[in-house]
């Protein structure tokens, strides 16, 4: 009881913001912190993980970027202005004229340009994985040095979002010229930070560039980023050896360190555009009857779990196939009408019992596949597995490491899998691409092909006002979940814990986000 | 001497191209590779063409003898290839690694015979007695305990006692020798209890099965001292056992650190084999499993180049 109580006035005093706003930043300091993977290579078009991006923000600028204290405000990167045309056909923007890349030449349009044709169409041998996001691009202008103009064949919702990504790092236009992979194994950007060293299996350096086109910015003098994870990242914590860790810690490491390190320690937590759905394979009897995967979505008690897993795993809040919160998602109100959303899950659970029965289906018996993975991949799939036995469906559950997983799911070799999906931001195009026919998604591992779906989607993607595309993301919602294509189990909640002295960095949905440390200072 | 030594190496040949085999095909057992994980990273959305154009890449598309034979062609020419997750070249990784896990097993190795010898010979010399009882529950102790948990106690005890942990990265010895040994005393400490444990235990059994020899017998009966008894009459045999099990556990410890490792994050082959098996890299861990199976022919082959320094009746033709 007085462990509790100690832990909770701990967490209060974590929780408790101070007011940042009126502390002036000051220069200097060197900032430890731990990131808990390692990229393949350098290179940010050809990597989705938060293991290469955390490394390589600080080097790296983009044509605009999200405003981490006010998200998802858009602010300029190295684009001072930008303009939409009102058919939003035609994006164009101006740039700063102050901006270099790290070995002293300077940035214009010609590098945006090439950067971009990259892009959406790299050349032979070179891994762009933002294509698909940059395909209503038709052509990139460049009128002079300073200006640089999207021409899109079509509308597309997303595109401001998409221009303000991080992963989309501006390159030298010369350095691509002569290689156009040269960004795999070389970092030069226009970011705040200049790479120093990266020793593989141990330690990244940077410093500070002192012709950042910020004036004043960075604070930090640098920053040393170290591989660690688990309980020696911990440790590290209360050693004071590492300042944070941004991509999120478990609720157990959170009480740990706010028991230890008291008012020593900020708590910034928020939802997070992670998720984990239960996937059916509907190339495999039973599942290829809806009222099968109906079944077992309902019989998902969400509400319940959701208070309880998120004492042990990083997950909380109850949504659809959008984060809740985000302007998008659906309201409680709505997702009380999809099957499986609701608070009476005795009835659900009656309901489903008779799907079951009226799809001729008795004593079923499944293997959940899952990932090895302990957070939050182990508790949630124990837990739909338990929600599944109190229907009388029996369920195993297979953890595999990632390769085999993955090897799984692409080759249609499982029945039911717990699967993830982490995206930059809230964007209606990112959440439901996997969700539309396989032909159309490489996301799409449910094997099942819906017209319905990919029209909807197509129709959002284009929408140029906001009522109509929620309007169309309901639909897909409603038709997605009457089909049960896939159960949304919870939504995973983020938790940072980082050195009260550590300032300037805010919390976002997203763990891609935030990362360039342009605005982190120390308190000294 | 040298024919031997020539015939041991030929020897290792089959041994290698053994284990080449085994662990090759093994590893394409496994579905799944790197490439799905490597461009997925946190569930990305990836074209199919681009997955099959870096498999390609790769050469995973090439039939799995053409895949074997390549690698063998370069494994005879002393080229690992290139890890498969960061296109460096195998010997780059191993190598940077390789030098941080062999200074671990050296420093615990010598940490082991320094504490082993000294008590098994007393536990064996002082047989149940108060001494040999003590140094029973010691070494039974060490090697019921995982280095691991050691290894986390240290951890636990340095920041409670002190507020001070080891540096979280490497520095070599002739860069900084205090920042080096600042950080890598700990997990040779913590595996050579374990490991000086199971070499006491060895030493102690050793003595007591030498001490009831005739030649000791015939010794003490000629008048000669204790201690030079034990020194020069016992203490040679009793070792050849001891120096096989030194030799084994050192051979484990450039590898089969992978916890320990992990506890004091050290960027060792052990944490380098781990990230390997979780990627898939098939190039690095069939380098690693070549490089383990490498050395343990090497250290064997030095452990019976050692019994017959230390016993004149085995002679190597």
């Amino acid at each position: 009881m007085l462990r509790s109580c100690a832990l909770l006035t701990g967490l209060a005093a974590a929780l408790a913001l101070p007011a940042a706003a009126q502390e002036t930043p000051k220069r200097g300091g060197t900032l430890q912190f731990a990131i808990s993977g390692e990229p393949p290579n350098y290179d940010c078009h050809a990597n989705s993980s938060f293991a290469a991006i955390h490394w390589l923000a600080p080097h790296y600028s983009t044509l605009l970027k999200f405003d981490t204290a006010n998200y998802p405000k858009i602010l300029p990167g190295v684009a001072q202005s930008y303009e939409v045309s009102p058919d939003q056909l035609t994006y164009t923007f101006k740039l700063r004229p102050n901006v270099k890349f790290h070995d002293g030449s300077a940035m214009t349009s010609t590098d945006i340009k090439a950067t971009y044709e990259r892009l959406r169409n790299p050349p032979q041998g070179v891994v762009s994985l933002r294509q698909a996001s940059f395909e209503d691009i038709a052509a990139i202008e460049t009128p002079d040095p300073l200006t640089v103009v999207f021409k899109l064949s079509k509308p597309d919702a997303s595109m401001l979002a998409n221009f303000a990504s991080p992963w989309n790092c501006i390159y030298s236009a010369a350095k691509l010229q002569q290689d156009p992979n040269f960004p795999k194994t070389n970092i030069l950007g226009t970011g705040a930070f200049k790479f120093v060293e990266h020793v593989k299996g141990s330690h990244w350096i940077g410093q500070r560039f002192e012709d950042y086109y910020e004036q004043g910015k960075p604070y930090l003098d640098g920053f040393r980023a170290v591989l660690l994870s688990g309980a020696p990242m911990i440790n590290a914590m209360n050693g004071g050896q590492i300042m944070a860790e941004f991509r999120g810690f478990s609720p157990a490491e959170r009480d740990r360190l706010v028991q230890s390190l008291g008012e020593k320690v900020q708590v910034q937590e928020s939802g997070w555009v992670c998720k984990l759905d239960i996937l059916f394979n509907t190339a495999k009897k039973p599942f290829d009857d809806a009222r099968v995967r109906r079944a077992l979505s309902m019989a998902i008690d969400r509400w319940g779990g959701a208070k309880n897993l998120q004492r042990i795993a990083f997950v909380k809040e109850v949504g659809g196939i959008l984060r809740p919160g985000y302007e998008f998602a659906a309201s409680k109100d709505e997702l009380a009408q999809y099957p499986g959303f609701s608070e009476n899950i005795q009835a659900a659970r009656e309901h489903a019992k008779k799907l079951l029965a009226e799809a001729g289906v008795q004593n079923l018996k499944l293997t959940l596949t899952n990932r090895t993975v302990a957070m939050p991949y182990t508790p949630t799939g124990l837990f739909v597995i338990d929600q599944w036995r109190q229907i009388g469906v029996q369920a195993e559950h297979s953890q595999l490491e990632t390769a085999p997983y993955q090897a799984s799911l692409q080759s249609g070799n499982y029945e039911a899998a717990l699967n993830f999906a982490c995206d930059f931001m809230d964007e209606p195009n990112l959440q439901l691409i996997n969700y539309i026919s396989k032909d159309q998604s490489s996301l799409n591992y449910g094997n099942y092909i819906d017209r319905k779906l990919d029209e909807l989607y197509e129709k959002q993607k284009r929408a140029t006002s906001k009522d109509e595309r929620k309007r169309l993301i309901r639909e897909f919602e409603q038709h997605l979940f009457k089909e049960s294509y896939t159960a949304p189990v919870i939504w995973w909640h983020r938790y940072i814990v980082h050195d009260r002295r550590l300032k300037g960095w805010h919390i976002t949905p997203s763990h891609y986000l935030g990362q360039d440390l342009v605005d982190v200072w120390i308190a000294q | 001497m040298l024919r031997y030594v020539v015939n041991r190496v030929l020897l290792a040949i089959p041994t290698l191209i053994g284990v080449a085999v085994v662990t090759f095909f093994m590893l394409r057992v496994v579905p799944g590779d790197i490439v799905e994980i490597k461009l997925r990273g946190d569930g990305g959305n990836v074209s199919r063409e681009v997955i099959e154009q870096e498999r390609e890449r790769l050469g995973l598309n090439k039939p799995l003898v053409i895949q074997f034979v390549d690698w063998m062609k370069g494994l005879v020419t002393l080229d690992l290839g290139r890890s498969m997750w960061t296109g460096n070249p195998v010997s780059e990784e191993i190598g940077s690694r390789l030098e941080l896990s062999l200074q671990v097993a050296v420093m615990a190795a010598v940490i082991a015979v320094l504490i082993a010898i000294p008590l098994g010979t007393l536990s064996a010399l002082y047989r149940d007695t108060a001494v040999d009882y003590v140094i029973r529950i010691v070494t039974i102790a060490g090697l019921a305990v995982p280095s691991f948990w050691l290894g986390m106690l240290i951890i636990l005890g340095l920041l409670w006692a002190f507020n001070w942990l080891p540096p979280l990265t490497y520095t070599p010895f002739y860069v900084d020798p205090i920042a080096n040994l600042s950080q890598l005393i700990w997990p040779a400490l913590a595996v050579g209890y374990r490991y000086s444990a199971v070499v006491a235990r060895m030493v102690r059994s050793s003595i007591v099965e030498v001490m009831r020899e005739d030649y000791i017998r015939t010794a003490r009966a000629k008048g000669v001292f204790e201690r030079l008894v034990v020194a020069r009459h016992a203490m040679k045999n009793a070792m050849l056992p001891a120096i096989t099990v030194i030799g084994l556990e050192f051979a484990f410890l450039i590898g089969g650190l992978v916890v320990t490792e992990q506890v004091f994050n050290l960027n060792g082959i052990g944490r380098l084999f781990v990230q390997a098996v979780s990627r898939n890299d098939f190039m690095l861990i069939q380098s690693l499993v070549m490089l383990i199976a490498v050395v343990f022919i090497l250290v064997n082959l030095v452990v019976d180049l050692l019994y017959a320094a230390l016993d004149p009746r085995i002679r190597y033709r």
